[in-house]
């Protein structure tokens, strides 16, 4: 018989890549369950679209990369959940009716332009979710800020069947258009919270009389204040599962929730509330789920913690003074290029290495 | 300082930056007794097994030893040497000194001493110290280094060296944290041994003499924490500090950072602290070697693994082939077979020495046991699967949180493959301590530290190679600028010569003209010893000559021939009429120099004038008689060792003459390449007859050489001649 | 008209602006090259640095340094046959040219070697201590040579000399002290 011969260390935890991507994906199933019961099937049906294109572009990719011989590789790295995951981010942070090709020209360009031509896993710069976000908001801002307003308000019923009807062919059974679906029962075109905050303050309004606005409801957003604290949920239990370390859900909303803070106790009538920004838009999600992921954050605790601070002060930034109401998508690309920079600062001392030499860091 | 003993009094340590908790697997061993096994059928002794050179064999094949005769030894005598020396673990013979594979991850061989025991087991004569208080610091000291004691925790640096030391020493450390899962080798020993390694600490403690004795153990092993604690109750340097369960505790810079807070610096080993670090079953093999007088030769392994049905903590002696262990704990191999019947990928048999974190797959059961072998891991498929899923890194850091020495993995890894030994260097992986908490963390199943060796190793090579591109630059610069120098010397010397004889010629002096009757009389004198021996032996060379002339005509030769074996005999002649002159040289020599008979030498050049120019030839040798005066006496006294020389080189040339031959044949273009064996058939003749000339005892073996040579060249025209026929067809 | 000379006097001040500006960026880049300049080795000596300074003259040059010198001077960097295809990378990244394959001339087997001696046959001719560029041979006249293993560097030039074939270029063994954890290519031993 023949000896095995390895290189130490011979026993591994048995935790895997895939399984850390499948406790994720299993994470945002409260934040997704939230979405469905307050804007529909919308999402749900976009983050089936999205899987399906992602892992057919996976598939494309890596065959086209990978010799046939390396068939159970590919198997293996099509399953590893990265693409899952990414394709469900997608999916989430889409306006629910937006038209089909928005979610399949996103689910492709973040697999195949931000994942697979940087390089596959592990080395692609940018967060491919939000990447492929960011390109679709700028390629097709009207389809990407054509937001329905909650169930609750919408002078339609919409079910299963209208949902799928208006995202493949843009009208409900009874052909109203998604325009008029995003009239409200007063007749107003519905935004999001942040954007009718924003779009208030603008025309003169205070903080104070745009909480009135029906969207808003009677805290910070109808429905996106529990789908907020849904994702704050999963992103907890990852927490507990050490899926995730705390370090950048941590300093990224404290950055935030200092940044709103100040902002508010200078100017209350210009400025929301801390916990408005807290429980908007992709806050929570990009708190835990996509600011956490590795492959494009920073890697020391000291550097995530830096990364997220950088996140929450961007975020806050261009929520007040940018021109797109939410900004967790953008944010976090900006952190993402500055990823390195801040590896490279914050590199932890080694034991035995008193002090760190500081134009070693420099020159590189 | 004082804090520091309070802290620890108080159970209150400090932690080192990450590390793991895999599962522990101690109870497999930790409940049973330390067996004693019977003598194995062969030991086999590698003669190094520690860091350092290794020693000198002191027997030979078929050598009877008695146990504890010491097998190897350092040329110096000093104690400073890292040499460590080999025992006998048993009486037996020496059966054989050969290669054989070494304990060490490469499987490379090594010289290994094979011991076949003759079962008595008889030791060799012993003298057992009762009081090793009365010894002094030296005889210790000697007693430790003639033991061959190095550190049995792994590394296997010479004990005598760590204890030789004689800057103030703070802190003794005794490790016994034995961290890594499945060994139990030192927890059992101080269960069962305490006494002894009590001993042995005190035989540390009067060398060192330190401020402190720590022993780190970790808090997995309460039993041995307990005995520790009562033996060492009345001791109050002593201090048994229970430290929380963490791999890898028992790192040495890792149990100094929990014990004493300090961190090594990077480069600096720890006694430049003040701190000595002895691992337990070291404190053990002290005492023994102290105080019995009974060298290395045995040590506990912990035999464990879910392979084997008896896994247990032995008494193995140094050279037991795992094999052997393996048997004797029943290993399993039934289980393996019927999965091979299914699928040949679980036909591998793993086997590790050395614990699952930083132990090492054995390429063959037949490595013996060593001085640093703390374990023998067999571990079943499903407890250490053999497979390697690695994929790619996605930086998720946790490598990174667990290290102790606060690298960063991670990107050690990518620059290890891109072997970017500059960053290497910055991100300093000299300081990886190569535990494997990254790999064993690591999601992606990378193993991290297996590229890091590959780059250590590699750096290491090319660290080496530009150390010896350096020397052999300085080496060859230094070169030049002596032969620069030495062609300079000559010149400048030459040019003195000419001036000095010029400038003499020109005076005109009575010494002038006596220098210049000298050179006159020089070669006149020359001129006519030629000629003498010329017509002395006229007879021989006629011989030779029809002998010769005889072979040509035979192989049908072409005038160049001729040409070539009559400038061959004009050689000859020269080598002759040398010969000759030296006889008669030895009496001249000195009224040579002093020039006073050039009168009389010259009417003999003017008889002997017709021979002398058939000599013409030889002339220009002639003319140098020094340079040839010493070579003949050389022949003369060393004439056996000249005609090797000759043979030799007759040989050398023959090879390199059929090669050209061979050429010539093949590329048909004659003229140059012909040129050349002609000449190297001159020289071979010229080789062969001085030769003849110089022993006539092997006159007959040099004919034979001759005629060989001759017969060759005869061939070779042959064959050149039909060539020509050819070509000219 | 006034527009038009006020426009003018715009159009002056901004060019004169424009002007004194590069200027003194011009005069400030000038003094910083100056003040900040890199000392750098000469090529020729960032060459000799890269070669493996084996002096074998393979290349075709009597040794490293005027291998170096001829690189520098426009020479192939493909002629280093000890230091195979490594060097020619490096050589290749400090020069900013294309990596080439090694000459086909060159290409010769260039795993590290020693010259050794068979002492029997050993004449004591010095042909190849007077041929070894590294003074690595040790020997006198009509006396055995041995080679110093640590000075050889293998680049045979000792070998073609010899009259007598005696000696050899033996591959350094490998051990565990340069042993590069090629864990694939371990001898394993097939026990049935």
């Amino acid at each position: 018989m023949a000896f095995w011969i390895a290189s130490s260390p011979h026993n591994h935890t048995q935790n895997e890549t895939s399984a850390l991507m499948r406790l994720v994906i299993y994470a945002t199933i409260p934040g997704i369950f939230a979405q469905w019961y307050f804007f529909g099937w919308g999402n749900l049906i976009h983050i089936a679209l999205a899987i399906t294109t992602a892992i057919v572009a996976e598939f494309t990719v890596l065959s086209l990369r990978e010799s046939p011989s390396h068939q159970h590789t590919i198997k293996k790295q099509i399953f590893d959940g990265s693409a899952v995951l990414t394709a469900v981010l997608i999916g989430i942070s889409l306006p629910a009716l937006a038209p089909w090709w928005i979610s399949v020209i996103g689910a492709v360009f973040a697999i195949v332009v931000v994942k697979q031509l940087y390089g596959g896993l592990g080395y692609n710069l940018f967060n491919p979710a939000m990447a492929a976000y960011v390109m679709l908001l700028i390629s097709f801002p009207l389809q990407m800020t054509s937001w329905q307003p909650p169930l609750e308000l919408m002078n339609f019923d919409l079910g299963f069947t209208n949902s799928v009807y208006v995202i493949f062919t843009g009208f409900t059974t009874e052909g109203f258009s998604i325009e008029q679906l995003r009239v409200n029962v007063d007749g107003f075109t519905m935004a999001t919270p942040l954007d009718t905050l924003k779009t208030n303050l603008t025309v003169g309004l205070t903080v104070g009389e745009s909480m009135n606005n029906p969207v808003i409801g009677e805290n910070f957003g109808i429905g996106w204040e529990w789908m907020n604290g849904a994702f704050l949920l999963g992103g907890l239990f990852l927490l507990a599962k050490k899926a995730i370390h705390w370090s950048i859900p941590f300093s990224f909303l404290a950055s935030l929730f200092i940044c709103s803070l100040i902002a508010f106790t200078i100017s209350p009538d210009s400025s929301a509330s801390t916990m408005f920004h807290w429980f908007n838009g992709a806050c929570m999600l990009g708190a835990f789920f996509i600011l956490t992921d590795p492959v494009s954050g920073a890697t020391s605790i000291k550097g995530r913690i830096v990364f997220g601070a950088l996140a929450g002060i961007l975020v806050y930034i261009i929520r007040k003074f940018g021109g797109y109401p939410d900004a967790v998508a953008f944010s976090v690309l900006l952190c993402n290029m500055a990823g390195p920079l801040i590896d490279q600062y914050t590199r932890p001392r080694t034991y035995g290495h008193q002090v760190q030499n500081k134009s070693t860091g420099s020159n590189k | 300082m004082e804090s520091i003993i309070n802290r620890i009094t108080r159970g209150h340590f400090w932690h080192f930056h990450g590390g793991i908790h895999p599962p522990q697997q101690k109870f497999l061993t930790k409940d049973k007794p330390i067996r004693n096994l019977p003598l194995p059928e062969q030991l086999i002794l590698p003669i190094q097994q520690h860091i350092g050179q290794p020693g000198d064999l002191l027997v030979s094949v078929g050598d009877r030893v008695l146990k504890g005769q010491v097998l190897t030894k350092s040329k110096k005598p000093t104690n400073q040497s890292m040499v460590v020396p080999v025992h006998a673990p048993t009486s037996g013979i020496v059966t054989a000194i050969k290669n054989s594979v070494i304990a060490h991850p490469s499987g490379l061989s090594s010289l290994c001493i094979f011991i076949e025991p003759d079962g008595e087991d008889k030791w060799q004569e012993r003298n057992i110290c009762e009081y090793p208080e009365l010894l002094t610091r030296e005889q210790v000291i000697d007693k430790i280094t003639s033991a061959g004691i190095a550190g049995m925790g792994g590394a296997g640096f010479p004990t005598h060296i760590k204890v030789n030391i004689q800057p103030e020493i703070n802190y003794l450390i005794i490790n016994a944290a034995e961290c890594e899962p499945y060994i139990t080798a030192d927890d059992l020993l101080i269960r069962e041994h305490s006494a002894t390694i009590l001993d042995g600490i005190n035989i540390l403690e009067r060398l060192l003499t330190p401020h402190h004795i720590l022993i780190g153990i970790e808090d997995n092993k309460p039993e041995a924490i307990k005995v520790l604690q009562q033996a060492t109750a009345d001791n109050p340097k002593i201090k048994v500090c229970v430290l929380p369960t963490k791999y890898p505790t028992g790192g040495e810079k890792q149990l100094i950072q929990v014990l004493t807070g300090q961190e090594v610096p990077s480069g600096v080993i720890p006694r430049k602290l003040g701190i000595v670090m002895q691992n337990i079953a070291t404190c053990f093999a002290i005492a023994d070697a102290v105080i019995f007088d009974t060298p290395l030769i045995r040590r506990v392994v912990t035999v464990s693994g879910q392979a084997l049905d008896k896994p247990q903590n032995v008494w193995a002696l140094l050279g037991t082939p795992i094999n052997y262990l393996l048997e004797q704990c029943h290993y399993q191999n039934t289980g393996d077979t019927g999965q091979r019947n299914k699928s040949n990928v679980n036909a591998n048999k793993h086997v590790i020495m050395g614990g699952p974190m930083m132990g090492f797959s054995l390429s063959t059961d037949q490595v013996p046991v060593v001085k640093i072998t703390n374990c023998v891991l067999a571990p079943s498929k499903d407890e250490i699967p053999a497979d390697n899923k690695e994929v790619e890194c996605i930086r998720c850091g946790q490598c990174a949180e667990v290290c102790p020495a606060q690298l960063l993995p991670q990107e050690l890894q990518w620059s290890a493959k891109a072997k970017d030994h500059q960053q290497l260097t910055k991100l300093n992986l000299a300081d990886c301590i190569e535990c494997g908490a990254c790999a064993y963390v690591c999601p992606s199943q990378i193993p991290l530290v297996h590229y890091y060796r590959i780059a250590k190793a590699e750096m290491r090579e090319q660290h080496v190679l530009h150390l010896q591109s350096e020397k052999a630059k300085t080496r060859f610069e230094a070169r030049k600028v002596r032969l620069e120098k030495e062609k300079l010397a000559r010149e400048t010397k030459q040019k003195k010569a000419a001036d000095a004889r010029k400038a003499k010629m020109a005076e005109n002096t009575p010494e002038a003209s006596n220098a210049k009757s000298a050179v006159a009389a020089a070669l006149a004198r020359v001129k006519a010893k030629k000629a003498k021996a010329a017509s002395l032996q006229p007879e021989e060379k006629l011989a030779e000559k029809a002998t010769l002339e005889k072979d040509e005509l035979q192989a049908d030769k072409k005038s160049q021939v001729a040409a070539a074996i009559a400038r061959a005999k004009a050689k000859k002649l020269a080598a002759k009429a040398s010969a000759s002159k030296l006889s008669d040289a030895e009496t001249e020599a000195p009224t040579e120099t002093s020039g006073e008979k050039p009168e009389t030498d010259t009417p003999k050049v003017k008889t002997s004038e017709t021979e002398a120019s058939q000599a013409k030839a030889s002339q220009t040798k002639a003319s140098q008689p020094k340079e040839v005066i010493p070579k003949e006496s050389v022949h003369k006294t060393n004439n056996y060792k000249k005609l090797k020389i000759a043979a030799a080189i007759a040989k050398a040339k023959a090879k390199k003459a059929q090669k050209l031959a061979e050429q010539n044949q093949s590329e048909n273009s004659d003229e140059l390449p012909q040129n050349k064996a002609e000449t190297s058939l001159n020289e071979k003749a010229e080789a062969a007859q001085a030769k003849k000339i110089k022993d006539d005892e092997k006159a007959k073996r040099i004919a034979a050489a001759v005629a060989k040579a001759k017969a060759a060249k005869a061939k070779r025209q042959e064959q050149q001649n039909k060539q020509n026929q050819q070509e000219a067809e | 008209m006034e527009t038009f000379v006020a426009n003018l006097t715009f159009a002056l001040l901004a060019i004169a602006v424009l002007g004194g500006m590069s200027l003194l960026f011009g005069a400030l880049l000038g003094y910083a090259s100056v003040k900040f300049k890199v000392e750098s080795d000469p090529l020729v000596e960032q060459l000799d640095q890269l070669l493996p300074q084996t002096q074998c003259g393979q290349c075709g040059y009597p040794g490293c340094k005027p291998y170096a010198q001829a690189v520098a001077n426009g020479e192939a960097i493909n002629k280093c046959a000890p230091g195979g295809d490594d060097t020619i990378k490096k050589i290749a990244e400090l020069m900013g040219v294309e990596v080439e394959p090694l000459d086909e001339n060159h290409e010769v087997d260039n795993s590290p070697k020693v010259a050794f001696i068979i002492e029997e046959d050993c004449i004591g001719c010095t042909k190849c201590i007077q041929a070894c560029p590294v003074d690595a041979i040790l020997g006198a006249a009509k006396q055995m040579h041995t080679i110093i293993i640590d000075e050889c560097t293998g680049c045979d030039l000792c070998v073609e000399p010899c009259p007598v074939d005696c000696i050899e270029m033996i591959p350094i063994e490998k051990t565990t002290q340069n042993w590069q954890w090629d864990l694939n290519n371990i001898p394993v031993v097939q026990v049935d």
